[in-house]
């Protein structure tokens, strides 16, 4: 009988341990890419330094962990730290560029993501640092499939964040006002909205979402380190790109899909490729036939 | 005698103008962002370094046939990019980066992560060319490159392109077929970009992956704005201050990047025009100098 075939049972866990993994990845993506399209929704900047944003999240969550020694206190602390950060990013930087041609933001942006990444190098030194968190949650297993302590962290955070974004965004007066922001700024500025503390409100979202899934990334890979945000910084902007820039759906729906491909195409088929330009064939395949994006609208 | 160490940096600072030189015709005549350039720069040095060791072309046809091949690649891949909105462009053009990237580091065609050994430098008079001669030959492509700029800038083809990057639906209310020229400014600076990754190749006798990244792109970038975007000689001043900064900044090598970054920052926060834009603080100064004298008549 068929499920004799024990090479085909294996290659069936093997795709649902994949099909984990992917969507787990992909989770992460999602947190990091939402605050981009956000900040993209309302400012039309490309706000490359949120990658260092979210490394920034990642050391203070390691550093809360250290100092306080429990998980869900760093990651707390980590997206806190990340959300401060942001505020003071668009207060002192972006704000007195957003007048200027669009190339101006988007080099302070570069400038000051080469400068965190160094910082990060400079004060906590070139090395990886353990992030060995004991969470409390316990391996799940089912037969012989199997989801990690972490992979289930990751899902629960994420689907936890994204309950509470949405509500937040359809179901309170701040989020009606985001929302409309998002799709013209002056006119709802002149329904009496301070677009301003809009602005800021939607970079400390954004910012809180990238440090937890600094932290979450940190507790997954068992490390921190400077560099762990160049990645991530131009693989979320192609996960926004495809899913329409500034559509927040959208956004999520492309970074599980990144997320399965890259596990797919690079762990499944073994096609020898960086796992990394995945995203980047993703995007400019789907920009050939759909030039908005996955779910966006011309 | 010019010491050797000298020569090099003089060659890399006039590589790395060429360079600038050609994102600006993209990015400052006709306002299109690229953060990818550095992908042509690697089409025109592989294609130049295939070429000469392994088709047996001399140097005085690899490296023109080098800048053909990154201005045909460059329409390729510009046509369907630049036809997405803009704010697209700059992310497309990322990714074609690291695709290229990751075609140069994955095919053995390529030679892979070791790169191609064994390009050398140009024969004239029966001989190998020495460096300083090989330096002379690039400043006069150089300034050769620099008065066709100048000539294009006075034409129809310089003149659509700034209406382009002021306001390019104005431009097309006018009747200016944008994507036409949007086309031709991706096509003319991916066409430079190949001639200096030709001429780069030759000089570093082996070119690897890396050498052509996205920090690279982003370098090139920088050396535009920093300059002043859309000048014809801010870029060239970038290139000559971001190409001599790694050098004379070896005393606080463990700073570097940091300081680097930080540059980046405050010159768009109190510089963003670039050091020789329009509005930045040394040319009003220099205007001013310039002006002294008719006023005490």
């Amino acid at each position: 009988m068929w499920f004799d075939d024990c090479s085909l049972l294996t290659g069936f866990n093997m795709l649902w341990q994949q099909l984990a993994n992917g969507i787990a990845i992909g989770s992460v993506y999602a947190l990091i890419s939402l605050g981009l399209t956000m900040v993209y929704g309302i400012l039309r900047i490309l706000h490359v330094a949120h990658a260092g944003i979210y490394a920034l999240g990642a050391y203070v969550g390691w550093f809360s962990f250290r100092l306080v020694g429990d998980f869900w206190v760093s990651l707390l602390f980590g997206m806190a730290g990340a959300a401060v950060a942001g505020y003071l990013v668009e207060r002192f930087l972006y704000s007195p560029l957003l007048h200027l041609p669009r190339i101006a933001p988007l080099i302070a942006s570069i400038g000051l993501f080469i400068a965190l990444e160094e910082a990060f190098r400079i004060v906590a030194g070139p090395h990886t640092l353990t992030y060995n968190a004991r969470i409390g949650l316990g391996d799940l297993s089912i037969g012989s499939f199997k989801l990690t302590e972490t992979q289930i962290l990751i899902l629960l955070v994420t689907v936890v964040i994204l309950i509470v974004l949405w509500t937040f965004l359809t179901r309170t007066r701040i989020g009606l006002a985001m929302r409309a922001c998002a799709m013209d700024a002056e006119t709802t500025s002149s329904f009496g909205v301070n677009v301003g503390r809009i602005i800021a409100i939607n970079f400390i979202l954004g910012s809180a979402m990238a440090g937890a899934a600094g932290v979450l990334i940190g507790v997954y890979d068992n490390q921190v380190w400077p560099t762990m945000g160049s990645i991530p910084a131009y693989k979320a902007l192609a996960i926004v790109v495809l899913g329409g820039l500034g559509n927040i759906p959208g956004t999520v729906v492309a970074s599980i899909v990144v997320g399965l491909s890259e596990t797919f195409f690079i762990g499944v088929l073994a096609i020898p490729f960086p796992r990394d330009a995945v995203a980047f064939i993703a995007m400019i395949l789907v920009l050939m036939f759909r030039p908005y994006g996955l779910l966006g609208k011309a | 005698m010019i010491s050797g160490y000298l020569i090099t940096i003089l060659i890399t600072i006039i590589v790395y103008a060429i360079l600038a030189h050609s994102l600006n015709v993209i990015t400052g005549h006709a306002g299109q962002i690229s953060l990818g350039h550095a992908a042509f720069f690697g089409i025109g040095a592989y294609t130049s370094a295939l070429l000469y060791t392994g088709g047996g072309f001399p140097f005085w046809a690899s490296v023109p046939l080098a800048a053909v091949v990154a201005g045909v690649v460059g329409a390729v891949l510009g046509i369907p990019c630049l036809r997405v909105r803009d704010d697209f462009l700059a992310i497309t053009t990322m990714g074609i980066g690291f695709v290229v990237e990751a075609v140069f580091l994955y095919l053995p065609f390529f030679g892979g992560a070791m790169g191609i050994g064994g390009i050398n430098l140009p024969k004239w008079f029966g001989r190998e060319m020495s460096k300083p001669e090989y330096f002379l030959l690039i400043l006069i492509v150089f300034v050769l490159l620099i008065l066709f700029d100048r000539r294009l800038g006075r034409s129809w083809i310089g003149l659509a392109w700034s209406s382009i990057r002021e306001d390019e639906q104005a431009a097309e209310a006018m009747g200016v077929d944008v994507v036409r020229f949007k086309v031709m400014a991706f096509v003319l600076g991916s066409t430079i970009a190949g001639l200096a990754g030709g001429f780069y190749a030759h000089f570093l006798t082996f070119i690897m992956p890396q050498n052509f990244g996205f920090g690279q792109s982003i370098l090139i970038l920088c050396m535009v704005v920093f300059g002043g975007i859309g000048t014809r000689w801010g870029p060239i001043l970038g290139a000559v201050i971001l190409g001599i900064l790694p050098e004379i900044s070896r005393p606080i090598m463990e700073y570097r990047t940091f300081v680097y970054g930080l540059l980046l920052l405050a010159m768009m926060r109190f510089q963003p025009g670039g050091l020789l834009g329009e509005e930045s603080t040394l040319p009003r100064m220099l205007r001013r100098i310039q002006f002294r004298p008719s006023e005490n008549r």
